[in-house]
Formats: C-alpha cells, structure tokens, sequence
C-alpha cells in the first residue's frame, strides 16, 4: 500500500424519489488496498458503489477515481476500473469465451491483445477446461471465477466487486480471496462490498462500516477492534433486575482489570485488559454481590463488536438476502 | 465511428448467438406462429369471406399482407424483452460499466430485431407464393414491403424498450405486452378492410398506424403501382410521425434508467 489516494468520496448523497439511500458519506481509499463496505443489505454499499463506477448518479456531493470525477467523466472512468456484478449477471447461453470476448470488443482490445489476454486470464482463474462450455451449465463458483476474469480484462486500476463471495461454498470463497490477494500484490486497488464480517476481517486492509445510507467508522479491521477497548467478558444474569445491574457494575467497577462496563438487557458488557486474571476477579465479586450467574462468555473483540458499537445492533442478526 | 461500430457489431452478435443456442426458439422463430394465421385463416375464412368486400381474388391473398404486419406488430412489441431481462439479472449494468456508447446497446437490439422481422417476412410472402399468392409489385415491391415493415417496426421495438426500462417487474410488462397485441390487430385493417367495419371500431382503426401500414402493404401485394404508391406516401407520413413519438418516448425511458 502506498501513500496515493485511489479513490475520494466528499460528502456523497443519493436520493430517490422519497427515500435517501446515501448520506453524507465521505471516505478515501489508497492504492493498492482492499477497501470493504460492510453493512447489511440495504444499508447504501451497493448505491455507493453504483455511483463510483457510474451507473448512477449521486444527488449531492462528489467521487473522483485518480482525479476524475465520477459524474462528469464518466467514460474517462469507466477506462480505469473493472467491475464485478453479483453472480446472476452472466449470460446463460453464452459461453466462458464468448463473455470475455464481448467485453474485449467493448473495451476497444484490438484483436491481438483480446486473445492473449483472455487465455491468460482463463488460466488466472482456472477455467481453461470450461472456457468453451455455456455458463447454464456452470457452478456458482466458476460463474464468480468467469466474472473476475471479466472484470481483469480491461486491466483496470480499480476493480470493484459487488458481494463477491455472496452463496460460494468456503473452497470458492478461499480461492477468491486468494485472487483479490494476488492483485493486491501487484497493486491494484481493489472495492469491494459485503455483509460477511469474515471476508471483511481477513481479506480487507480497511473497512467502512455502513449503516443506513451513513459511515459509522473507518479503519483497518485491527484498529477498529482495538478502539472498543480490551476483551470483552458477557455475563448473563439469571435474574436481570435493574438495581442487581446496578450493584454488580459497581462492584465490578472497582477491580483493576475492568476498563468499561455496559449494561446489556440480559447483564453486563465488560471490557477487560488481562482476561486471566480479570475472570476469576469477576466471578470472585459476583458471588460476593450474591448475583445468581446464568452464563459468562468470553471473546477477544470482533468485527460483530464494532459493529454492534456503531450500530446498536448486530450484522448477525440480519436477514441475509441478496441485496440489490 | 469505428469503435461503436464494433461495440453495436459485438452486442449483435450477442443477440444471434442467444438465438442460435435456444433450439425450440429458433425453430419457432422461422417457423412462427403468425404463418399459422396465414394458412388456418387464410383457408378457413375463404368462403365465409366476401370477395366483394375484401376486393381480393381471395382471401389469403388479402389476409397476406396482414400477416406480416402483425409479424413486425409481435417483434417491435417484444424486441424489449432480451434486455428487460438484462435489466433484472444485472447484465446490463455490466454493459453499462464499460465505456461504451450508450445507444450501442438500443442500436444492436434495433438491427437484430429488423433483421430477424425480415427474414421472417419474406418466409411469410414465400408461404404465401405456394398458396398462389405472388406480389404484384414483384421484387421491388417486396423491397419497399420490407422497408415500410422496418419503419414501422422501429417505433415498436422502441416502444417496447421503453417499457423494458420503465416497467417495475416483468409481470407488468407481459401484461402490457398482451393487452396491447390483440386491439392493434383487431382495430386495424389487417383481418377486414375498414370499409367493412362496424362505425366505432372503424374510428378506432383510423387511428391505428398498423392500419396504414397495412393499407400501403396491401396494394404492393393485390394491385400494383399506380394503386400502391399514394398509400405508400401516406404511410411513410404516418410512419414519420409515429417513429419520431416512439424514439422521443423510448430515449427518454433509456436516459432515465441509465443516465
């Protein structure tokens, strides 16, 4: 990664008719990272990336992609990127080949170019053996395969993929991951939407928390971990009475270990430094307070956390449909 | 210029290719249902047709050139279709990401849908000629039946892409589709002349373009030249106003759904 800014998003709205999809929304990605939008469905990632790669125009505000403005330079832009649409968007009569082929004829690739290039990336994307097959008989891997490699073509300085492991099976996931990687390493930079809290994790450098239509955080998925403050200890009250709340927090208040405590509907949130030697000293005044304990669960932060802190609520919970 | 020749030439083969692997909708394409119109109404409505009011040696002959107007009516009104879908599924997103001229993607559905509406015209004239119904006009006649078909079948199809952009699911426009199709036929002149029509409907068909498309078509076929030509003059005025609605209507759809 490198110090270039990629992509700048200045205060990007999108309205329809009576309902606002995207507020506000301000963010800048550098080159050669993976940027993710996280949120659940419907949340404004895909607008937003509409906008970005100029199948929609934003109603307020502006993106520039490398200095060219979304809106105002759309052919300019849509040079520079590739783009990724969910699975369904393959034609089921035409062949592995036959896509590439056409999107080449779109891009302008004079024939020479076409050719080589889309052998090399059939191979990329290990589907030589089905290049010649028509996608009705195709997996859903090897249709997400076929579209990566679609979206590879015109070598773009950006590639931008909408969901790009929606309903793989974890070898089909594994493996894209594992493409998005190795264009990294040759530094293209890569936006990417998703409402699975692993892929945003693992795979992207920084990730932009969306939740309807405005960014909650920004940051690498390490630090937004680190900003909810220590391992978080949750513990379950078998009678979840607001002054038994009240007493066990100031109990627990004291111990040198705990650094914040949140009252949850079923007990207590606790952040903690040392989870060692804070769980024993947890239990230990709990008893004291003479608090009937129904579970206690343990976890070093996750993303779900940091999402929970941003949005009240969590990605879990969501429904997982296809977005639109 | 040459780049959105490629791209038009590209998305066009698209079209063909999509055709040609869809065995059934091949077969059905060249063998079409409005051929059936042409023999079974032909044949049947024979006798019960009067020749003196039909002003034709029979009634196919007279029916002929209903059928191929009614043959660019069902094209025009579902040349939409192929994109709705690739409106729905996302492809046309795809497209529409590349930096391609957007008419490109209008203009490859124009040329596929003419191109296949021609050659299912000349299999409905070449029907015809083996039931003994040969154009009088011969093969210029023939030429300008084909290019009064594509005329008329522009401001069709483009009527139907704009509803493919418009509509908000599919369902809306089979609907449309259908409830459109049969009032055009039946209030036109294409299954009885309007002379022959009860009052209302006939002031309904006066209305109806395909009926002066079919009254240009007709003469081509039954008479000759001289009773042709000022039908064909009126139709290409009619046309030439119909088709600068159609492409109005159909480019604003298109600039709102895909800026």
């Amino acid at each position: 990664m490198s110090d270039a800014v990629a992509i700048e998003v200045k205060g990007l709205g999108k309205t329809y008719d009576t309902v606002t999809a995207v507020k506000n929304l301000s963010l800048s990605v550098m080159k050669g990272e993976i940027f993710g939008l996280l949120g659940p469905n419907g949340a404004g990632k895909s607008t937003t990336l509409r906008i970005l790669i100029t199948t929609l125009s934003p109603t307020s505000g502006s993106a520039t992609i490398f200095g060219h403005d979304v809106a105002k330079e759309a052919d300019t832009i849509r040079r520079m990127i590739g783009y990724v649409p969910q699975e369904r968007a393959i034609d089921r009569f035409l062949t592995g080949r036959e896509h590439l082929l056409l999107l080449a004829d779109l891009y302008h690739l004079p024939k020479n170019e076409a050719l080589t290039r889309i052998a090399s990336l059939l191979k990329l994307v290990d589907l030589e053996e089905h290049a010649d097959r028509v996608a009705k008989g195709y997996s859903g891997g090897m249709k997400r395969k076929l579209d990566i490699a679609c979206g590879l073509l015109p070598n773009p300085k950006v590639l931008f993929l909408d969901e790009p492991t929606l309903g793989l099976d974890v070898q089909s996931r594994l493996n894209i991951w594992q493409y998005l990687r190795q264009l990294r390493e040759q530094g293209m930079t890569i936006v990417m939407t998703t409402n699975y809290l692993d892929e945003a994790d693992q795979l992207c450098d920084r990730i932009a928390i969306i939740d309807r239509g405005e960014i909650r955080a920004i940051g690498s998925p390490k630090d937004l971990k680190a900003s909810l403050g220590g391992d978080g200890v949750w513990l379950t009250l078998g009678d979840p009475q607001p002054q038994v709340i009240e007493t066990l927090s100031t109990a627990l208040k004291a111990l040198p270990f705990v650094r914040a405590i949140r009252p949850t509907p079923q007990g207590l949130d606790i952040r903690v430094d040392a989870p060692e030697k804070a769980l024993p000293a947890i239990l230990e005044a709990t008893n004291r307070v003479g608090c009937l304990l129904d579970g206690i669960e343990y976890h070093r932060p996750r993303l779900d956390d940091v999402f929970v802190a941003h949005t009240g609520r969590s990605l879990k919970d969501q429904p997982s449909e296809p977005t639109t | 210029m040459n780049e959105q020749i490629q791209e038009v030439l590209a998305l066009t083969n698209r079209w063909v290719k999509r055709l040609s692997r869809e065995k059934f909708s091949m077969l059905f394409t060249l063998i079409q249902p409005m051929l059936f119109w042409l023999i079974f109404f032909g044949n049947l409505f024979q006798r019960a047709a009067d020749i003196q009011v039909v002003q034709a040696p029979n009634y196919m002959s007279f029916l002929a050139a209903g059928v191929v107007v009614m043959t660019v009516l069902n094209n025009g009104l579902a040349g939409g279709v192929d994109l709705l879908f690739d409106k729905e599924n996302g492809f046309l997103e795809r497209l529409m990401a590349t930096p391609i001229r957007r008419s490109s993607v209008i203009l490859s559905r124009f040329l596929f849908v003419m191109a296949i509406t021609a050659m299912q015209i000349l299999v409905i004239l070449g029907v015809a000629f083996l039931f003994g119904v040969s154009a009088e006009t011969g093969i210029l006649g023939i030429a300008l039946i084909l290019v009064i078909g594509m005329l008329f079948g522009v401001g069709l199809t483009a009527i139907s892409m704009a509803m493919a952009f418009s509509v908000k699911s599919h369902g809306d426009f089979f609907s449309v589709l259908g409830f459109l199709s049969l009032p055009m036929i039946f209030l036109s002149s294409a299954l009885v002349p309007l002379a022959a029509m009860p009052g209302w409907m006939k002031s309904l068909a006066f209305f109806n373009p395909m009926t002066w498309v079919i009254d240009a078509i007709r003469p081509l076929i039954l008479t000759g030249w001289s009773e042709a030509l000022p039908q064909v003059a009126i139709a290409l005025g009619v046309l030439a106003l119909f088709d600068a609605l159609c492409l109005y209507g159909g480019a604003r759809a298109f600039r709102r759904s895909v800026g």
